[in-house]
């Protein structure tokens, strides 16, 4: 069955069914005023009592209870002691005469409601805090139960409708491996604290529920959002090795993830992630990269009817710029054509599409379009570090009209008195021989380059890296390749602007102290592989990795190149 | 009366925690504190109206501030949207 993969990581474990008691409705009212104000007293010492019971969680040691732990916790204080659900339980109490049982829950009830009708996923997942506050109450209405102190078996996976907080954060899980629940999203507590707590969990399930028994054997991969219900042999093996390898990769991780990337000899190395969009974000910090050095905007082109109006775009890239702390982030201006087409934009097929009507020279050619684009991103610029990139550059005079539309865009949003910031770096993507070649002359009109190692190496090769019978051709370790790619750096660096490569070859383990010893000090690539890449950086000198270097630039052929790096990594 | 305008810059806007820390803040002070947000004021006492609010990032909210310490009030809260929202 498919969830939503809250909490990433493989469990493979027996299931416990784990059925929630609800509370019901009496229908007695209320006589007289004395039962009234009896019943408010009721309620009153039920909610000092449930904070008081909060206080005691808070405090007790055993818990080991964590910040999320604390901080779900002391809102749930602030929601006890609220006074707007004070007095509309009081209100059902003394207007409606309801006693106070029943106030409690078609009080609790209706901000369920009005929580799990909003529009903001995250304070829709706040629906389960106010049915757990109306748990905490009523409980305490009654003489006082205890809480879920039930006791698991190891490897136990918990599959529940949603799970109250409270329940999640007193619950005893040093045996629970998994949660798989009913209900919930991204943003609900069972995946807030299970992350926190790095146990694998799956929401929002469905009825597909149902199909789980207890003690039935349950793999769930917490990273694509799967359960396998009693499966087959060869699944749980797949996801017993898929187990180790995330296991190790987790590892990895948690030793470095803030370790600063700099090398055993003291050089500082920047390590930047490739995003699409807003969803990406937290994948980027989680993995301790320092920001965006590829913010691809196609995925905001695609998949629907028409170009999307300037605001709408302005929402897509502000959204990552509130996300991005502050760091820097590369947005590049649209790169359609080649192998990405748009449906509603209907570009001819074409005989050699890669070497076509694409990216900068479309936008170049469609400046109406181009503007919407850069609009929003100055717009966006306001809410966090933005830089501008153009894609797929070949000359001088490319860069001279793409930095005139980029005034005019300005000129545009002065004139209109909307805000920008008028220092938005511009840099562009070398990624065609003779942007390669030329760099030094480019090196001039721009802040920063950003190498794209990918259409670099089919050009400079003439080697198209969709064809399958050509593979071998397709070689970024070919001399060719290199010492363009070297060429790069020397020149970004004579000109003192900055260069960061965000192709393939920057998440390769293989060619990281190559990069290194070129010179090269930004990396960007998929945000998962950044650990990896820097385990290898901070267990490297920058010194020796010029020797391997020189070394690698004076051999023939990318074959000696490879065994030569090869061998280097592997020791 | 004092009224500021502020952005809000966290990512989140107001959620959970931060709307935590906002309630507890204006707690401290004998004014009474209300956030507007469009045309809608809620006073600042009440998580529930407060989340009910879904104020976002990016959003324009006013806080409303009157009362007997309201200078210190409106110090301490500028001081919670310009600098402590963005850690929460």
């Amino acid at each position: 069955m498919k969830g939503i993969g809250v909490s990433p990581g493989i469990s493979i474990g027996k299931a416990c069914v784990i059925k929630s008691n609800q509370a019901i409705l009496t229908g007695i009212l209320l006589k007289d005023a004395d039962e009234i104000s009896a019943g408010i007293k009721h309620f009153d010492d039920a909610v000092i009592a449930a904070i008081n019971e909060i206080e005691l969680t808070r405090q007790n040691k055993n818990l080991q209870l964590n910040e999320e732990d604390i901080s779900i916790l002391e809102t749930q204080v602030e929601f006890l002691s609220d006074p707007q659900l004070r007095d509309d339980i009081i209100e059902k109490i003394t207007a409606a005469k309801l006693n106070v049982n029943d106030a409690v829950i078609t009080t609790i009830a209706d901000m369920v409601q009005i929580f799990s009708a909003m529009e903001d996923e995250y304070l829709r997942a706040r629906a389960p805090d106010i049915k757990d506050i109306g748990a905490r109450i009523l409980n305490h209405l009654d003489s006082p139960r205890p809480g879920f102190a039930q006791q698991f078996e190891p490897g136990t996976i918990i599959i529940a409708e949603d799970i109250l907080p409270s329940a999640m954060i007193t619950m005893d899980i040093a045996n629970v491996t998994g949660f798989v629940t009913r209900a919930g999203s991204k943003t609900s507590h069972t995946a807030i604290i299970a992350r926190s707590k790095g146990i694998p969990a799956v929401v929002g399930c469905g009825n597909d529920l149902d199909m789980i028994n207890n003690n039935d054997l349950v793999v769930l991969d917490g990273t694509a959002g799967l359960v396998f219900v009693n499966p087959k042999q060869p699944v749980i093996n797949e996801y017993k090795a898929k187990k180790d390898a995330y296991l190790t990769q987790a590892n990895l991780l948690k030793q470095l993830k803030d370790i600063p990337a700099a090398t055993a000899d003291g050089t500082a190395i920047t390590l930047l992630a490739n995003i699409s969009g807003a969803a990406d974000m937290e994948a980027v910090f989680g993995n301790g990269g320092e920001g965006v050095g590829l913010f691809r905007t196609e995925l905001l082109f695609m998949d629907r009817d028409s170009f999307p109006a300037e605001d709408e775009q302005f929402e897509y890239y502000k959204k990552v710029a509130l996300l991005s702390k502050g760091k820097p982030v590369i947005v590049r201006t649209i790169d359609i054509g080649g192998d990405k087409q748009l449906p509603y934009f209907g570009l001819p097929a074409e005989q050699n599409p890669f070497l076509g009507y694409r990216a900068i020279r479309i936008c170049l050619d469609r400046t109406d379009l181009f503007i919407i684009q850069l609009k929003a991103i100055l717009r966006a610029s306001m809410f966090g570090n933005l830089k501008i990139m153009f894609p797929m550059v070949s000359n001088i005079s490319e860069v001279r009209e793409a930095k005139t539309i980029l005034v005019r865009a300005k000129d545009e949003l002065l004139h209109d008195n909307i805000p920008f910031n008028p220092n938005v770096q511009v840099g562009i993507m070398i990624e065609v021989p003779s942007a390669a070649i030329t760099a030094d002359i480019l090196a001039k009109e721009v802040d920063f380059f950003s190498i794209g190692t990918n259409d670099l190496c089919q050009y400079t090769l003439a080697a198209d890296r969709m064809n399958e019978k050509i593979t071998h051709l397709y070689d970024p370790y070919n001399p060719a390749v290199l010492r363009l790619i070297k060429y790069v750096i020397e020149q970004a660096h004579q000109h003192h602007i900055h260069v960061g490569l965000c192709g393939e070859m920057a998440a390769d383990p293989t060619a990281t102290l190559l990069l290194m010893g070129m010179g090269l000090t930004t990396f960007s690539m998929s945000a998962n592989a950044i650990p990896a890449i820097k385990n290898i950086i901070i267990n490297n000198d920058v010194s020796a990795a010029r020797g391997i270097c020189a070394k690698a630039m004076a051999m023939d052929n990318s074959q000696t190149i490879i065994e030569f790096l090869k061998g280097i990594t592997a020791q | 009366m004092i009224t500021k305008e502020y952005t809000i810059t966290s990512a989140h806007g107001l959620h959970a925690r931060p709307a935590t820390a906002l309630i507890r803040l204006v707690k401290n002070f004998t004014s009474v504190i209300s956030i507007k947000k469009d045309d809608k004021v809620v006073r600042l006492n009440s998580m529930l109206n407060l989340l009910s609010l879904a104020i976002k990032g990016g959003d324009s909210i006013s806080i409303l501030i009157e009362g007997d310490d309201e200078t210190h009030a409106a110090l301490a809260v500028n001081e919670f949207f310009e600098e402590q929202l963005q850690k929460l």
